[in-house]
C-alpha cells in the first residue's frame, strides 16, 4: 500500500511541473502585461517602469522568468501581486481556505442528501419516491451552474432569508465569535447548495443503480431466504458491496467540486480561488493568474490522488498494478 | 427521440434567426427600457398588439386602452442578412409600426428586444457548440488513433500531454487560454478564438479514450489482414480502426456539446467572450446578475431558460443514443 502511495506521489510531481510550465508559457504568450498600462501613464517615468520590470524579471525571456518563478514557489513564496500590492502568498492562502470551505460544505451536502435518497429510491423501486428522485436527478443534471446560481441569487434577494453573495457581512468584525461563526455559516449555505446540486443528481443516480445491481445478486436472495429482515439485508449485505464504485466517485467528486466552484464563486461573489483568478485576469496580473491556475490544478491532482488511494484501499487488485 | 426533435427545432430556429426575430439585436429603443413582455391578444379572429406608455416612476409601463394594432405576418422590418449573406427585410411577424412594438419577451436595459437577441444569440451559442465538438473530436480521434496504433514513445509522450491538459480544471484552462489572446478583438476573431479555446480543452479526453479502444482494436484480425495487403499505417487507422469507435464517439459527442455551449456561455458571461453589441446567451445573462434587475424584470432570465432547454434536449438525445448503442447497460 505504501509503495502504491509512493508511486502515485512520484507521478504527481512531474505532472505539476508540466502544468506550471504550460500555464507559464500561455501567460508568456499573452500580449502586454501589467506594466503596459503603467507605461501609458504619463505620470510614471519610463525608468521606474523599467526598474519595476527588472525587479519582477519581466524583461527576461520566459524560460528565465519561469526558473525564477519556480524557485520562488518551491520556497513557499508566491511572489508579489502587482495589482493588489500585497504578497500573493497571503492572498492566495486566504482565498484557498474559502474555496476549501465551500467545496467541503458542498461535498457534505451533496453526499449527505444523495446517498439516503439513492438508497431510498433503490429500495422502493418504481414507487413515487423513485420517480420523483429520477426526475430530480435529471433536472439537477441539466440545469447549468450559471442558471442555478442566478436563480439562487434571485431567491435570496426575493425572500431575504439569505444574503446575496459574499462570505461575510459588513459588520463581521464587530460581532462576537459565536455570531461571527453563524454569520459565516449563513453566507455559506446558498453557495454550497448551488455547488452541491449538480453533483447530487449524479451521485443519487449512481447510488440507486449500484444498489439495484447488488439487490439482484444471489447472496441477497439467499439472505432473504434465510429469513433475515429486509433492513438487515440491505444494510449489512447489499450496501457494503454497492458502496464500492461510489468510493471512486467520492474522490473524483471532491476534485470536481474544487474546480467547479469557479462559476459559483464568480456569480455569487464568494471570495475564493476562482474569483481571484478572474480579478487577476482583469487586472492583467499574469503571475497571479498563473499562481491561481497552478494552485487549482494542484487541488484537482490532490483530489484525484485521494481518489486513487481510496480506490486502492477498497479494492486490493488495484494495488498490484 | 424527443430530445432530437427539440434540437432540430432549435437549430432550425437558429438558422432562421434573422427571419423570426422581429428586430435586430442592436436595435436600441431607450424609451422602452425594461419593458415587460407584450403579448398579442385575441380579438375575434385576429391577433392585436396592445400598446404601453411610460407610467409613473422609472421603467414602469401602463397599458393604453383601446390602442391596439393588428399583428401581421411576413411584414417588412429592419434589414438583416438571412444565413449571413442574403439581405432581406421580411420578418415572420410584426406590426409594421414602430410605435407599436411587439416585445414578446420584453426588453433589456437598452430597450433591445430580448426575444430578438435570444434568437441571434442562439445562432452563436448553438453553432459554437457544434463546430467546437467537430474540431476537437476530429483532432482527438486522430491523435488518439495514432497514439494507440504506434505505441512506445509516441504513445507515452502524447498520453502525458493529454494527462497534463486534463489535469487543469477546465474553466481555469479556459481563462489562461483567454489570457493569451488580446483583451479586445473583433467579433469574428472572438468567435474563432472561443472555438479554438474550447477545442483545446476537449481533445485530450477524447484522445485518451480512443487510444484505449485503438489498443484493443489493433490486435484484431482485420488489421493484420489490411497490413499484409500492404496498406499504409495512416490508412489503416483512418479507414479501419477509427470507424469502429464511432458508436462511442457519437454518444460522447452528443453528451459533450452542452459543456461546449456552457463554456461559451461562461466566457461571455464573465465578459471575456462575445462582446456587446453582439448578442450571446452568456452576454444577456450578465444583466441578470444584478439582483435588483432580476427581481423587477424577471424576463431577463430568458436566455437561462433557453440554455436549460438546450442542455436538457442534448441530455435526452445522448441518453437515448447511449441506450441504443450500449446493449449491456441496465
Amino acid at each position: 500500500m505504501l509503495q502504491f502511495i509512493f508511486k502515485r506521489l512520484l507521478h504527481m510531481i512531474p505532472l505539476l511541473l508540466g502544468v506550471s510550465l504550460l500555464t507559464f508559457l500561455l501567460m508568456a504568450l499573452s500580449p502586454g502585461n501589467y506594466f503596459t498600462a503603467l507605461q501609458q501613464n504619463p505620470q510614471i517615468s519610463p525608468e521606474t517602469v523599467a526598474r519595476l520590470k527588472a525587479q519582477f524579471h519581466l524583461d527576461r525571456p520566459w524560460y528565465v522568468q519561469y526558473v525564477f518563478w519556480l524557485g520562488n514557489v518551491l520556497s513557499g513564496n508566491f511572489g508579489y501581486s502587482m495589482a493588489y500590492k500585497i504578497s500573493a502568498t497571503s492572498l492566495i492562502l486566504a482565498r484557498l481556505w474559502n474555496t476549501f470551505l465551500l467545496s467541503f460544505s458542498a461535498l457534505i451536502i451533496a453526499w449527505g442528501v444523495a446517498l439516503p435518497l439513492g438508497i431510498w429510491a433503490a429500495v422502493k423501486k418504481d414507487s413515487w419516491v423513485d420517480r420523483a428522485c429520477s426526475l430530480l436527478a435529471f433536472m439537477g443534471l441539466s440545469v447549468p451552474d450559471v442558471l442555478l446560481s442566478l436563480l439562487a441569487l434571485w431567491f435570496a434577494a426575493a425572500t431575504g432569508w439569505f444574503p446575496v453573495g459574499g462570505a461575510e457581512s459588513p459588520l463581521h468584525d464587530f460581532m462576537s465569535s459565536a455570531q461571527q461563526f453563524w454569520d459565516r455559516v449563513h453566507h455559506l449555505i446558498l453557495p454550497a447548495i448551488v455547488l452541491a446540486a449538480s453533483d447530487l443528481a449524479g451521485i443519487m443516480r449512481r447510488m440507486r443503480s449500484c444498489l439495484l445491481d447488488t439487490l439482484h445478486a444471489e447472496y441477497v436472495t439467499a439472505a432473504r431466504a434465510r429469513g433475515l429482515g429486509e433492513g438487515w439485508v440491505v444494510w449489512k449485505h447489499a450496501l457494503r458491496n454497492a458502496i464500492n464504485p461510489l468510493l471512486t466517485i467520492f474522490g473524483y467528486s471532491l476534485a470536481a467540486l474544487l474546480s467547479g466552484a469557479f462559476i459559483v464563486e464568480n456569480i455569487m461573489a464568494w471570495p475564493g480561488l476562482g474569483r481571484l483568478t478572474m480579478e487577476a485576469f482583469f487586472a492583467k496580473d499574469s503571475y497571479l493568474v498563473v499562481d491561481c491556475v497552478v494552485m487549482a490544478t494542484a487541488l484537482l491532482v490532490i483530489g484525484n490522488f485521494i481518489a486513487d488511494i481510496l480506490l486502492a484501499w477498497s479494492d486490493p487488485r488495484i494495488r498490484l498494478k | 427521440m424527443a430530445g432530437g426533435g427539440i434540437l432540430i427545432v432549435l437549430y432550425l430556429i437558429a438558422l432562421f434567426a434573422g427571419f423570426i426575430a422581429p428586430y435586430r439585436f442592436d436595435d436600441l429603443n431607450t424609451d422602452y427600457s425594461f419593458h415587460p413582455p407584450i403579448w398579442p391578444k385575441l380579438q375575434g379572429f385576429h391577433f392585436v398588439v396592445p400598446r404601453y406608455e411610460p407610467g409613473s416612476g422609472t421603467f414602469v409601463y401602463r397599458l393604453v386602452p383601446n390602442d391596439t394594432k393588428p399583428l401581421h405576418f411576413f411584414v417588412h422590418g429592419d434589414n438583416y442578412k438571412l444565413f449571413g449573406f442574403i439581405p432581406a427585410t421580411i420578418h415572420l411577424f410584426g406590426t409594421g409600426d414602430p410605435h407599436h412594438p411587439v416585445y414578446l419577451l420584453g426588453t433589456d436595459q437598452f430597450g433591445r428586444d430580448v426575444l430578438s437577441r435570444l434568437l441571434y444569440g442562439s445562432e452563436i451559442s448553438l453553432s459554437i457548440g457544434i463546430i467546437g465538438i467537430l474540431l476537437s473530436f476530429t483532432f482527438g480521434m486522430i491523435i488518439g488513433g495514432i497514439s494507440g496504433y504506434f505505441s512506445g514513445w509516441t504513445d507515452t509522450i502524447i498520453m502525458r500531454l493529454c494527462e497534463l491538459i486534463m489535469s487543469i480544471p477546465a474553466l481555469y484552462l479556459i481563462i489562461s487560454l483567454r489570457n493569451t489572446f488580446p483583451p479586445s478583438m473583433s467579433s469574428t476573431q472572438v468567435y474563432a478564438m472561443i472555438i479554438i479555446i474550447l477545442s483545446f480543452i476537449g481533445w485530450a479526453g477524447m484522445a485518451r479514450v480512443i487510444r484505449g479502444m485503438t489498443l484493443s482494436l489493433r490486435e484484431q484480425q482485420f488489421v493484420l489482414a489490411a497490413r499484409s495487403l500492404g496498406q499504409s499505417h495512416l490508412k489503416i487507422i483512418v479507414r479501419h480502426i477509427l470507424p469502429n469507435t464511432f458508436s462511442y464517439v457519437i454518444v460522447a459527442a452528443t453528451l459533450s456539446v452542452p459543456y461546449y455551449i456552457l463554456g461559451e456561455v461562461v466566457l461571455s458571461f464573465l465578459g471575456v467572450g462575445i462582446q456587446e453589441p453582439n448578442a450571446s446567451w452568456g452576454n444577456m445573462l450578465t444583466a441578470a446578475q444584478n439582483t435588483e434587475y432580476l427581481q423587477n424584470y424577471p424576463w431577463l432570465l430568458a436566455p437561462g431558460a433557453a440554455i436549460f432547454i438546450t442542455v436538457l434536449a442534448f441530455n435526452f438525445l445522448g441518453d437515448g443514443l447511449r441506450d441504443a448503442a450500449d446493449t449491456k447497460s441496465l
